[in-house]
């Protein structure tokens, strides 16, 4: 078993037997001709057929990669008409009185010199396509059968390097993953093979020797493995399964909307702890973010963030989002989550101590900032703000007034601010259990299952000595949630779940039953739980 | 001769795909239209393997010039297809 690294181009995992792919070799010989008019001639005709084969590319390669990328086939015959080109081969057939195919090799080779020379490494990849134009001039000229047969078993392939005009031909059926050795993340090829969904890698140490070897490509972790061992091989086909299900789901259910059999829609949200998150969010196709846990702020600060900084985080998720809803919640600072600059103290009991909005109800300078800059913010999207660790009205009403205050304090500065919902986590069994006076306050409920399991169970997750008596469906928990919903209701407002329950796709119908409007979950089980949604009654 | 200057918006620059479109629109002109980068260097629209190898970037400045028959609406129509492709 051999192992190399390469630079991962589009993820996946592919597993099979690899195939070195040379490129047909058109060795060109210089020949003196008797008449450069008519060999002038011939690289014309030749240049038509290649411009009209490219644009026969173009066409097929719209249906089969999409317009976008087909244009480099345009982009190719282009250059084919280009005067610069053109005027450089018939002046070296014309002037040294040689072949076409050598005045054309020579012509795409001082051409692609020029793109390989420029610094920018876009234009510099440009100098594939110049010998990609050249080479398919060449071998109209010579008279060779374009052939990409890559055999009958679907195949890793791996090459020095691969044209645009290659990969597009080869039969996708049959191709499993390309690797190789040149070629950049910007090239066509690279770009193409994320098109079409396939894993690949450049930058590869690759060698002819591997032909006929079994082997596997890792996309996410920029591998190449050959001939490997059995264990390899188990682990490999584990974690391809598992990938070719997500790609399948991700293909059926992207774009759907999450709707029951019966025609019940519920939203579907995501949970992120930062905004690096944002891709896996609309990869997932995800409705909105259900759950920002604003923590990350402060985690991964030396000091208090400034509002300024706070803002423009908030604002970046937000404008990404669009008019997708945002909820964020304020933040969840102390249990399991310490930060050195708020100088908590040493607690006997965490989970049920000093933190989340017990902070900020004693500390409002942090809470201010915190407000000031979320509804700075609000101008930009679709905010919502959550509170956590609630357990009374009184809570809500103190918050409320604080968070009225801001909001008219940046009016009086004349800052816009948009329009907000706030609502509360419901994750102790005291709100739980108030949810219905709560729920004349706020504008949703948001139940946090991780904590309200915890709590109503009296279990801490991390003993697992407690596991016996652990059930994540204690009915005690699933008749709070029901409640929760029901009290929600009757005031108007909505019930979501965020925490992982809420993924739990055993659990799915029954949340929908009880009423629950939201699910949220983390972005990588967006789509199974729309599946569920969809096969619910 | 008319002149204007244009800063490049698009993230890649004047990459493959608009000097294609630049050079299809000005070989239907008989006017000149040329392009200079930053540097100094030129290259006519009509000719896209020159225009790509002037390799023109994302908030670099490219001064066009157009010389010939109809040359103020041709600079117009050229300033147009900046603004729409560049």
């Amino acid at each position: 078993m051999a192992e190399f690294t390469g630079k991962s181009v589009c993820k996946g995992v592919a597993i099979g037997r690899i195939k070195f792919y040379s490129q047909q070799e058109n060795t060109v010989v210089r020949e003196k001709v008797d008449d450069a008019s008519a060999e002038q001639t011939r690289y014309e005709q030749a240049r038509d057929k290649a411009i009209e084969e490219l644009n026969a590319l173009y066409e097929k390669a719209v249906t089969t990669v999409g317009e976008d990328n087909a244009e480099i086939f345009n982009v190719h015959a282009m250059m084919l008409e280009d005067e610069d080109y053109n005027d450089s081969v018939s002046s070296i057939i014309a002037g040294q009185q040689v072949n076409a195919e050598y005045a054309v090799a020579t012509t795409g080779d001082n051409f692609a010199e020029m793109f390989a020379s420029m610094e920018d490494e876009y234009f510099k990849a440009r100098s594939a396509d110049v010998k990609d134009i050249s080479e398919r001039v060449i071998r109209i000229l010579t008279g060779k059968e374009n052939s990409n047969d890559i055999g009958e078993e679907p195949v890793i392939i791996i090459a020095e390097d691969l044209a645009p005009s290659e990969t597009v031909q080869m039969d996708k059926s049959k191709l499993l993953a390309f690797v190789t050795r040149l070629g950049s993340s910007n090239s066509h090829t690279a770009i193409l093979a994320r098109t079409m969904n396939i894993p690949a890698m450049v930058g590869t140490p690759i060698d002819k020797a591997f032909d006929g070897k079994m082997g596997i490509v890792d996309g996410y972790e920029g591998k190449l493995i050959v001939d490997p061992s059995a264990d390899v091989l188990e682990i490999y086909f584990a974690k391809k399964k598992a990938d070719d299900e997500k790609k399948a789901l991700l293909q059926e259910l992207k774009g759907q909307e999450n709707v029951t059999k019966s025609g019940k829609k519920i939203n579907l949200y995501a949970n992120i702890g930062n905004p690096g998150d944002l891709g896996a969010v609309l990869a997932n196709d995800a409705g909105g973010i259900g759950l920002f846990r604003s923590e990350f702020l402060y985690l991964g600060s030396e000091d208090f963030p400034t509002e300024e900084a706070q803002f423009q985080a908030y604002k970046k998720v937000l404008e990404t989002m669009g008019s997708k809803k945002v909820i964020i919640r304020t933040l969840d600072i102390g249990a399991d989550k310490q930060v050195d600059y708020f100088g908590l103290e040493k607690e006997e009991n965490p989970a049920l101590g000093y933190r989340a909005i017990r902070i900020c109800l004693t500390r409002p300078e942090i809470f201010r900032t915190q407000l000031r800059a979320l509804y700075r913010a609000s101008a930009y999207g679709n905010l919502a703000i959550m509170y956590p660790m609630i357990i009374s009205v009184s809570e809500v009403l103190q918050i409320k007034e604080i968070s009225k205050s801001v909001r008219e304090e940046l009016i009086s500065e004349g800052i816009k601010v948009g329009e907000v919902e706030e609502g509360i986590m419901i994750e102790t069994p005291a709100a739980a259990v108030m949810s219905d006076e709560l729920a004349k306050h706020v504008d949703f409920f948001s139940i946090g299952t991780n904590d309200l399991t915890q709590y109503t169970l009296a279990i801490d997750r991390q003993n697992e000595k407690l596991d016996v008596f652990y059930n994540a469906h204690h009915p005690a928990l699933l008749r709070l949630i029901k409640m929760v919903a029901d009290n929600g209701h009757k005031e108007g407002i909505w019930t979501g779940i965020c925490g992982e329950l809420g993924a739990d796709t055993t659990l799915t119908e029954e949340f929908i039953k009880m009423g629950i409007d939201e699910l949220s979950v983390s972005p990588g089980a967006v789509l199974s739980v729309r599946k569920a949604i969809r096969e619910c009654e | 001769m008319k002149t204007f200057d244009y800063v490049i918006t698009d993230e890649v620059g004047i990459h493959a795909r608009p000097a294609t479109l630049l050079a299809k629109k000005a070989k239907e002109m008989s006017a000149t239209i040329t392009l200079v980068n930053k540097d100094g260097k030129s290259a006519e629209a009509k000719k896209l393997m020159a225009v790509m190898g002037l390799g023109i970037k994302k908030g670099e400045t490219v001064t066009v010039n157009v010389e010939g028959e109809n040359e103020d609406a041709v600079a117009a129509e050229m300033e147009t297809f900046f603004k729409e492709n560049l």
